[in-house]
């Protein structure tokens, strides 16, 4: 009778270790299908001139010039704003903010902007930007949407990095006079900007990929030309490879997979940079 | 020079401090312009009328039912994906496979976290669809299936990194007092391991289940925009549209300041308050135990 309820015991054990394991192997091997996949489909469609051309004949033909350029001026512009209001913000909470029910909020209402609905904010910068503060369909209002948009990414990780940095850096420095700024400016944020420089990345990863914030505050359907101003709408490759999937017939299929394909290797590529600046960083740390 | 280093102190100090705040203030913005936009919508449109199954704005119909019950069986459709395969990979992550694996599949796992939702609506369109069309015998396969598989693929990673997270903050001594006890690895993840990480693993599913109900580019693409009533069974095997698929979707066309306009931004707003009690639920969860948070990002 023992004997029996201890060989259940390890089928058991055995048979859900293998579950476990099936389970992960299905949901692993699609991501690296869906990778593999745009990689080798949208690799063909890549020439010179895809990359630096405008599009011709209704976007079925030509390049994607203005759409890279775009998403390019997006992503800076969201950088303008987010970066030093993020960062500010991160100071004054690990380095100002005293633990109270004002702090509490703060942190509170972080989380939820993160939680916030792409698409809501996008109906926000019509209202604020676009509308209220006549920025009209411009880049200036898709990047300010996009910025609040990134805002919590930023300062949360801004603010892991600058609490990452011991405290007894801050304390030499008070005891030799420093003032707090003077701490801050020149002991902590050097010691924490690799912390800072990849969360920074992470957040205009996310903006540089998204599509619903800028449908109705600066993306243009089709513009065969540069942006040149900040109240210029623009193309964006999120939207424009949302464009030719659903809203122009007989598109070929190949200039999809290629707009696809750079638009991952953009935001990718992102990623990729801040992962080397935080490995690096922690090889060289020095605490 | 003292004095000037005084009054720089006291600037910069009201200048972060302001920026400190200025979560707060876009929260209370953003709410306050659904607000101004989506209120007038109720003196506009009667509640029991927005309240019927009927959405069609060019005859004035405004009835949001069928995209409430879009967006929950698309949102239950991903959990039910999201919730075996994202614990299970984080389960097997953490407690299953050796390091080097590991430290491999979670970046990878990370990886479709980054990948843009129009990307995966995309392929929605050109290889999923077809697929579910052909495998499934349906005349379309533009739907609420093919929605919530993208979707359940789009909370995977954020469940999987949040719960793999929380699973391995539980203390080693754990384990290995279960397994002295003669317990099985098994048992161990069951009945010790997992119960301990509960609180993180359901901050997991929530954070989730937060992406799935804003999602709004893959859906929009992949789910056919058909604004009928989901209730039965079987809607999952047929065309939907969601809260956030329509205002994507018609707020591009509508005149600034009508009635339509007013509704799209009223549905904007009950999204808001969805997110809002969603992350305050898993919030509160969150700070219990800060420590992990703190390792969420590291």
């Amino acid at each position: 009778m023992k004997r029996r309820f201890n060989i259940d015991r390890f089928l058991v054990q055995r048979l859900g270790v293998s579950l476990i394991t099936l389970v992960a192997f299905l949901t692993v091997v699609p991501i690296i299908g869906v990778f593999g996949y745009i990689i080798s489909k949208g690799a063909p469609a890549i020439s010179w001139e895809f990359l630096t051309a405008m599009p011709r004949d209704g976007m079925r033909a030509g390049g994607i010039l203005p759409a890279i350029v775009g998403t390019l001026y997006l992503t800076l512009g969201t950088a303008v704003f987010s970066v030093p209001l993020g960062i500010a913000a991160a100071i004054y909470l690990a380095e100002y903010a005293q633990e109270n029910w004002l702090t509490r909020l703060i942190r509170i209402a972080i989380i939820n902007l993160a939680g916030i609905p792409s698409v809501v904010y996008g109906l926000f910068g019509l209202g604020l930007f676009v509308l209220f503060l006549k920025f009209g369909t411009s880049l200036l209002s898709a990047s300010l949407t996009l910025s609040i948009m990134t805002l919590p990414v930023i300062i949360s990780a801004t603010e892991e990095a600058l609490r990452a940095v011991p405290q007894s850096f801050r304390t030499v420095s008070i005891s030799l006079g420093g003032t707090r700024w003077q701490t801050i400016r020149k002991i902590v944020l050097p010691q924490a900007l690799p912390g800072i420089i990849t969360g920074v990345i992470l957040g205009l990863e996310r903006a540089a990929g998204e599509t619903a914030p800028i449908l109705f505050t600066g993306a243009a359907f089709f513009l065969p030309r540069l942006p040149n101003s900040p109240f210029d709408a623009t193309m964006a490759l999120p939207y424009h490879l949302f464009v030719i999937s659903t809203q122009v017939p007989e598109m070929p299929v190949q200039i999809q997979y290629g707009t696809a394909l750079v638009l991952i290797i953009f935001v990718l590529g992102m990623n990729l940079i801040a992962t080397v600046i935080r490995s690096r960083a922690r090889a060289k740390r020095q605490w | 020079m003292d004095k000037s280093l005084h009054w720089r102190e006291t600037i910069i100090t009201a200048v972060v401090k302001t920026c400190g705040y200025s979560a707060i203030v876009f929260v209370i913005l953003i709410f306050l312009f659904l607000l101004r936009e989506g209120i007038p919508a109720l003196a506009e449109v009667k509640l029991s009328d927005l309240l019927t199954t009927r959405w069609y704005p060019i005859e004035n119909h405004f009835g949001i039912l069928p995209l409430l019950t879009g967006s929950l069986i698309v949102t239950v459709g991903a959990m039910l994906i999201a919730i075996p395969f994202g614990i299970g990979t984080a389960v097997f992550l953490s407690e299953i496979a050796p390091r080097w694996m590991r430290e491999i599949l979670k970046p990878l796992v990370e990886l479709l976290g980054g990948l843009p939702s129009v990307v995966l609506g995309f392929l929605g369109i050109l290889v999923l669809s077809p697929f579910l069309r052909v495998f499934l015998d349906l005349p379309t396969g533009l739907t609420a299936l093919a929605g919530a598989l993208l979707l359940g693929g789009i909370a995977i990673p954020t469940t999987v990194s949040i719960a793999e997270d929380a699973l391995d903050a539980v203390p080693q001594s754990y384990r290995e007092g279960a397994l002295a006890l003669g317990a099985t690895k098994w048992q161990t993840i069951w009945r010790v391991t997992l119960p301990a990480a509960r609180s993180g693993v359901l901050t997991a599913l929530m954070l989730g289940i937060g992406r799935t109900i804003g999602e709004t580019m893959a859906v929009m693409m992949v789910t056919g925009n058909a604004p009928v009533l989901a209730v039965k069974l079987t809607s999952i095997f047929s065309p939907v549209r969601t809260m956030t698929a329509t205002i994507a979707a018609e707020m591009g066309e509508v005149a600034n300041g009508s009635t339509h306009y007013h509704v799209l931004f009223f549905i904007g707003l009950v999204l808001f308050l969805i997110s809002l009690a969603v992350n305050i639920t898993a919030s509160s969860v969150v700070f219990k135990s800060k420590k992990r948070a703190e390792r969420v990002l590291s």
